[in-house]
């Protein structure tokens, strides 16, 4: 009997969607297993009935419900009510479900503060009044987690997922397991660059030059970013982005990591352990330009960003 | 007292939106509106970062789409800044969006909408998706599956990431190719080409001939277009001027930093979603009789206002389609043929970049130096153009940011096909989940 499966997208960009595609043959493989109920990206099944006839919003019942994105508006969180009454598993999938992700940049700012950019202060825009309309989802108070609306049972993070854990996961709860997690690894855990435990010293490098590496060699005889000066969010992200096998993806463009698979663990405090990480080869934490938005670019749900007093900090 | 009818959500598009129809008392269409539900306000937060994290922050506006955001940012940067990055760079980073686009052509197409054509408009929707397909044409899903995940693969093994990239950088880009890279690319891009040729074929003898009634039914609408062209008038994805082409054909061309005296944004209280209009034709007129301001981007809009296309087997397939469908093309459903003649141009770049030995080249990223300054960077992505316009402090820090992307410049055309297509098929107060899915399909061709 295949599996119900239930999808749906919130303050998201559809990122984990594609990469659910990119499971590719593996996807092929999975799908005789999966009965998907409801999954607005592929399938057009409606809230409101077929014909939008009825009043109240309704996901069909599942076992597995997937849903990406964070909580931005009151319909998301509506959505996220219903899914998580009508589906036994629910699954977080991606950083913005699992952390709050990119959007929750936004939440160094007040609303009010956002929307008057955007619909006053932005060069092609003529002034306006704020869109307000019953079909209009009025915005929450942050840019949220799912976990922080609703029980989550299993987080698959990354920005996106490697298709690997997605595929991982769901054989896992095929297999009839009821939990799944990455291991509590770090990016560097999995990275081959050379470490020497020290860097050059002097201000942390903005990325205006490349760092140095020789194209015909591999990353083995690259030395870390880190230590070739540059922040790389490395010490302190969860491993896994490049899938089960492979080296870190930013790397392997021969880029620094920022963080997208959120803290190796719950409860760790990245900002924190990042200082200790640059400190301990010799680099200055406090030269890190626009460091606190910098550090929780992928977590600023779970209050991790919240408007300051006066400009947010460089 | 009428009623209103709620399709809810819009599905087989990226994004949230709802279509509200509303009927008078002889249940006949009186309005429509699509609301767009989300706004994220990518303009406010990018304030204060510093620029040269730009393209790695914007890509994530959209996930279907990532590398034309991280390129126009890139671009809207090397502004700012005032860089150029060297010939190599430019080639890596059309490269990597020729492939984006053949991977995001592919997808749309067969998972998104074939569905409506392969299986039907009025089909049940338990079986109207890609599911359907899958079981209907199992050899070809397996293809449509591995070029798609070639085209992941090629992205992935160079630049690390297929979705949300961070090869572009300001002023260049952060790898050469190796001539091994090169070797084990060119291979895989011809193929990718074979299977484009596959695929336009495929579409012009099953597909399109069956649906010549819905073709010239669903979502008709006679509006503006905007696209990008190179000097020479040849459609181009990466570079060049923008061209404004009036519902008549004729346009005006003009440079990226002058786009402010072309486009304006108007806001409705329904929608989060701006509408931008041709501020030079008048004061927006959402009005399906006689509309004011309206254009259109995305691929249709692109073969429109291109003289030309910049590669040889789909200048010939552009040929074919204008003298059927003449220039501007108007009939929205023409979207789909549109797409597949770009797949072509795009998959014939994809070679030719890497038949070029010039792209191995070391030299990759130029010197940058931050400064104050202004920048605007513009690429055509799968659904439209994009426009972002940074401004950067002496320290190399964003101080404000305007966009203005892909769908949101089809916004009010989207608001007419609807309101035309509901229009068209909802009379007297008859209406089926098949006649709804017909509205939704005026939505779809756009790839919103």
């Amino acid at each position: 009997m295949p599996v119900k499966v239930a999808e749906e997208w919130l303050n998201a960009c559809s990122g984990c969607e594609i990469s659910i595609l990119n499971t590719g043959e593996a996807l092929l493989d999975l799908l005789p297993h999966l009965d998907f109920v409801h999954i607005p990206v592929l399938i057009d099944h409606k809230y409101f009935g077929q014909t939008g006839d009825k009043t109240v919003m309704e996901i069909p019942e599942a076992v597995v419900g997937i849903v990406s994105g964070g909580v931005r508006n009151e319909e998301h969180k509506h959505v996220a009510e219903e899914m998580r009454q009508k589906v036994k598993i629910l699954i977080a999938l991606g950083s913005c479900a699992a952390y709050g992700g990119i959007p929750a940049q936004a939440n160094m700012w007040k609303n009010d503060e956002v929307f008057d950019k955007v619909f006053r202060h932005c060069a092609s825009t003529e002034p306006s009044p704020n869109p307000e309309h019953p079909n209009v989802p009025k915005w929450t108070n942050s840019c949220q987690a799912l976990d922080e609306v609703v029980k989550v049972d299993i987080t698959i993070p990354g920005c996106p997922p490697h298709p690997d854990w997605i595929a991982d996961a769901i054989g896992a709860l095929l297999a009839g397991k009821t939990a799944w997690a990455l291991p509590e690894r770090s990016v560097c855990d999995t990275c081959p660059v050379i470490r020497e435990k020290k860097s050059g010293g002097g201000p942390i490098k903005r990325a205006f030059t490349n760092i140095d590496f020789d194209p015909e060699q591999g990353l083995d005889k690259m030395r870390c970013i880190n230590e070739q000066g540059f922040l790389c969010l490395g010490p302190v992200t969860l491993a896994g982005c490049a899938g089960k096998e492979g080296v870190p993806r930013c790397v392997q463009a021969r880029t620094p990591c920022r963080g997208c698979f959120g803290p190796i663990r719950k409860g760790a405090r990245p900002m924190v352990d990042m200082m200790g990480a640059l400190t301990s080869v010799g680099l200055d934490p406090k030269t890190v330009v626009d460091r606190r938005a910098i550090m929780n670019r992928y977590i600023g749900g779970h209050g991790f960003l919240a408007p300051l007093p006066a400009r947010p900090a460089r | 007292m009428g009623k209103v009818i709620n399709i809810q959500p819009i599905t087989r598009i990226e994004g949230h939106a709802k279509v509200s129809i509303h009927l008078d008392d002889a249940g006949n269409v009186t309005d429509t509106k699509v609301h767009v539900q989300a706004l994220r306000g990518f303009e406010k937060f990018c304030e204060g970062r510093p620029a040269e994290e730009m393209p790695r922050i914007v890509c994530h506006i959209c996930g279907i789409c990532p590398w034309a955001h991280h390129l126009a940012s890139s671009k809207a940067t090397d502004a700012c800044f005032g860089v150029t990055p060297p010939p190599a760079a430019v080639k890596l980073r059309r490269l990597m969006q020729s492939i984006a686009y053949i991977g995001d052509r592919i997808l749309h197409f067969y998972f998104l909408a074939a569905p409506d054509f392969v299986i039907g408009p009025d089909a049940d929707y338990s079986v109207r998706n890609v599911i359907g397909i899958v079981n209907a044409a199992p050899d070809l899903a397996k293809q449509v599956v591995k070029y798609r995940q070639m085209t992941a693969n090629m992205l992935e093994h160079f630049a690390g990431r297929a979705i949300h990239p961070t090869l572009s950088l300001v002023g260049g880009v952060s790898k050469p190719m190796t001539e091994a890279e090169r070797q084990e690319m060119l291979p895989l891009a011809k193929e990718l080409l074979e299977f484009s040729k596959f695929t336009i074929k495929f579409a012009k003898d099953n597909v399109f001939p069956k649906y010549l009634d819905a073709i010239k039914t669903i979502g008709v609408i006679k509006v503006g277009y905007l696209g990008t062209v190179t000097a020479d008038g040849a459609l181009d994805f990466y570079d060049g001027h923008l061209r404004l082409m009036k519902p008549d054909g004729a346009y005006d061309d003009f440079k990226y930093d002058e786009y402010l005296d072309y486009i304006g944004e108007w806001v409705e209280p329904w929608s989060y979603q701006k509408f931008p209009y041709a501020k030079k034709w008048g004061q927006l007129k959402l009005d399906l009789n006689d509309p004011v301001g309206v254009y259109r981007t995305n691929c249709l809009a692109r073969i429109n206002v291109a003289d030309k296309m910049a590669t040889p087997l789909a200048q010939k397939e552009l040929e074919e389609f204008r003298a059927a469908f003449g220039r501007p093309a108007h009939l929205t459903l023409l979207y789909h043929y549109a797409r597949l003649i770009e797949l072509v141009q795009i998959a014939e770049t994809a070679v030719q970049l890497l038949e070029d030995p010039e792209i191995t080249s070391k030299d990759i990223r130029a010197a940058v130096t931050p400064k104050a300054g202004r920048g605007i960077g513009c690429v055509e992505a799968p659904r439209g153009t994009l426009i972002h316009d940074y401004t950067t402090d002496a320290e190399g820090l964003i101080t404000n940011v305007n966009l203005i992307v892909g769908t949101t410049h089809n916004n009010a055309a989207i608001n007419l096909s609807v309101n035309q297509a509901a229009k068209e098929f909802i009379k007297a107060g008859k209406y089926d989940q098949g006649i709804l899915n017909k509205v939704e399909m005026a939505i779809r061709a756009y790839d919103p």
